[in-house]
């Protein structure tokens, strides 16, 4: 890691070289991987997806220290938002309403007309995002109102409940009303167009995105959103934590009495950080659904909150840099050893003896125990955390005699 | 000095009458206490008298069963530690409590929290007014560390501090909150001869600036020495109120400190 340094405050040029360089080869990584096939740019996809998730937990558990099991219930807020509101689902929604209660059914028809009401609605990806943003920050504060006393193991308790909730909501809420489809999850979502380019690619492309006279795969084309949001993600979170909010949060993590004798309004500061947290939880799971097509609530299983708050703790839990690497390895990891075991036991063995999935979750296990064992503050946690006091003291002493 | 004589006039603080019950236990029985402006006022007791569950009432950490509560003539509500810290009240804490991971600076810093008002769009637009907050943040803080005098020690991470300096801290930190009152709750407790002279420095540095300062305290050398007035609980009730010299000669509190004839 001392290569890469994103310490802007005190190693300002470092950092900017570090940024560029990594920028560079972000920009250069897709037309390179999709040499070898789009399946690599895909799981790179979904890996941006988990970065930006754990980007907003981290808001949650690292800055605020209020441990959330039930995050995935954001992204699967965001998920379904776009399916219901930008897909034919609404339509079967009105469909499920007239079944249920014709007086309302057909007000609504009325009010909506008969177009939205044979297709469903199809909002565009501007309105979706600042949606999914705002319905997950709503339910982010839902969910922080009454666990605002709680802390620790007892609030994790709370947000794992709150998490299933969510899923087992989406699993049931088709019956009277069709709001989610049920277990089948909604299907033919569409796809997400920026400035009228599908990027899914217009359809007999062969998933060929057309920008102007230049082609590109669609996953491609998902990539550098995807990226381009990361980025924005990165941005924002890291404004936020070097600020007065920032501050605040981090006081209520370190000292929640201190910081209300301090003139916190711990309340307030708390339900900011679920709300704040939460959107970007919404705004992925948006993207997610659109990406996909596709939304059903077994993509929104614990297993998968505790996968994101794997990626905060394993990279280093408040330090944004070390946030990216452990969404980029924990992410990207599970597929990429999917893609080789296979092939490789077929090379040295001649058959495959234990299967992909098998191996994958031994893998994903061990790894985590070992780098708890090993690095217990995360791969790459905040610089100052590990600074030892002498070598602190040294260094002002060294700097006070120069001077 | 003209100044501070006719400031001395005014009561900052003006409580009476504070009940609070925990459970079958009577831990304050109708206290009350009145300070001047620019007084130093010290509360003492023997251990378990009641003074830091004050402490906590007047600060907003325990809700008392009664009271009626005055600051700078205005009332206010110890409800919420937060709206007493706004409303002109900063504390210590007896065990200290810094934030431990952050910088010193950044502690500081947290101080000024209730004196200042970006929220989530000056964060992360850093328009001007944001900057320039931020900078008067950051400025004003490094001033009290100055203040302190640990203002070398900005970057150390609060926890790798020495105590005493770890003290220091939690001073400047409540200092940052521009507070009318600065409460503080056993300064002193384990420091050596040395620190609790250098404490005492500083605390006749802080009224020197005009600061009013609520002092408990155990050490009765540096107590009188200090304090402009003083309070003696016994058991949850006052029972001694006067200038340092009178305490000093007040049997009941000798009975209290020594073990009188009951």
């Amino acid at each position: 890691m001392a290569l890469l340094t994103f310490d802007t405050r005190h190693k300002p040029r470092q950092a900017y070289i570090s940024m560029a360089a990594l920028l560079l080869l972000m920009l250069v990584f897709p037309f390179v991987a999709s040499q070898f096939g789009n399946s690599w740019v895909r799981i790179i996809d979904i890996a941006l997806l988990y970065i930006m998730l754990a980007l907003g937990l981290n808001i949650v558990v690292g800055f605020a220290g209020l441990l959330d099991l039930g995050y995935i219930a954001f992204f699967a807020v965001g998920a379904y938002l776009v399916g219901l509101f930008s897909s034919p689902q609404f339509a079967a929604l009105l469909e499920s309403l007239i079944y249920y209660s014709p007086a309302i059914g057909e007000a609504l028809v009325a009010f909506f007309g008969p177009e939205i009401a044979q297709d469903g609605i199809h909002l565009s990806l501007w309105a979706i995002v600042p949606l999914a943003a705002l319905c997950a920050a709503l339910c982010g504060a839902l969910l922080g109102a009454p666990t605002l006393k709680l802390r620790g193991d007892y609030l994790a308790i709370v947000t794992l409940g709150f998490g299933e909730i969510i899923r087992i909501f989406m699993n049931n809420l088709n019956d009277p009303i069709n709001f989610t489809n049920g277990p089948q999850g909604i299907n033919m979502i569409d796809p997400i167009r920026v400035f009228g380019v599908s990027l899914a690619g217009e359809p007999g492309s062969g998933a060929n995105v057309m920008i102007g006279d230049y082609a590109m795969p669609s996953v491609n084309a998902y990539y550098f959103l995807f990226l381009a949001m990361v980025i924005a993600t990165i941005f924002i979170t890291g404004r936020l934590q070097h600020s007065r909010l920032g501050r605040a949060w981090v006081a209520i993590r370190e000292d929640e009495i201190a910081a209300k004798a301090m003139g916190i309004n711990t309340r307030n500061v708390k339900l900011l950080a679920f709300a704040m947290g939460a959107s970007f939880g919404g705004v992925a799971g948006a993207m997610f659904g659109a990406f996909q097509g596709f939304v059903s609530p077994e993509s929104f299983s614990l297993t998968e909150s505790i996968a994101v708050l794997a990626m905060v703790v394993l990279g280093g839990i408040g330090h944004i840099p070390g946030v990216v690497l452990g969404g980029v390895l924990l992410a990207a990891l599970p597929e990429v050893l999917r893609h080789v075991v296979d092939p490789l036991q077929q090379a040295v063995f001649g058959k495959v003896i234990i299967e992909a999935e098998v191996l994958r979750q031994l893998l994903y296990g061990l790894a985590l125990v070992l780098i708890m064992l090993v690095r217990p503050a995360g791969l790459w946690p905040s610089p100052n955390k590990e600074e030892r006091p002498n070598a602190a003291l040294a260094r002002d002493e060294e700097e006070a005699s120069t001077a | 000095m003209m100044s501070t004589q006719t400031m001395s006039e005014q009561v900052l603080l003006n409580i009476a009458g504070v009940n609070k019950r925990f459970g079958g236990l009577q831990a304050l029985t109708d206290v009350g206490i009145r300070i001047m402006q620019g007084q130093i006022y010290g509360l003492i007791g023997p251990n378990g008298a009641g003074k830091t569950t004050f402490f906590n009432v007047i600060t907003g950490l325990y809700q008392p069963d009664s009271g009626t509560f005055e600051l700078a003539g205005k009332p206010y509500s110890p409800s919420a530690p937060h709206d007493v810290a706004k409303a002109g009240i900063a504390r210590t804490f007896q065990n200290i409590r810094l934030f431990g991971e952050m910088s010193a600076l950044e502690n500081v810093m947290v101080g000024r929290h209730v004196r200042t008002k970006q929220g989530v769009l000056g964060a992360i637009l850093r328009h001007k007014a944001a900057r320039e907050e931020e900078a008067a943040i950051r400025q004003r803080a490094q001033e009290l560390l100055d203040f302190v005098g640990i203002g070398k020690f900005a970057n150390r991470t609060a926890k790798f501090l020495s105590y005493g300096d770890q003290r220091r801290l939690e001073i400047a930190r409540a200092l940052a909150t521009d507070p009318q009152l600065l409460a503080l709750d056993e300064p002193a407790a384990g420091m050596n001869a040395t620190e609790k002279l250098a404490l005492r420095e500083l605390l006749v540095k802080i009224k020197a600036e005009g600061r009013t300062v609520l002092l408990i305290e155990h050490d009765v050398k540096l107590m009188m020495g200090l304090c402009d007035r003083i309070t003696v609980l016994e058991y949850g009730k006052q029972i001694a109120e006067g200038l340092p010299a009178e305490i000093q000669k007040n049997q009941a509190v000798i009975d209290a400190y020594l073990g009188g004839a009951h």
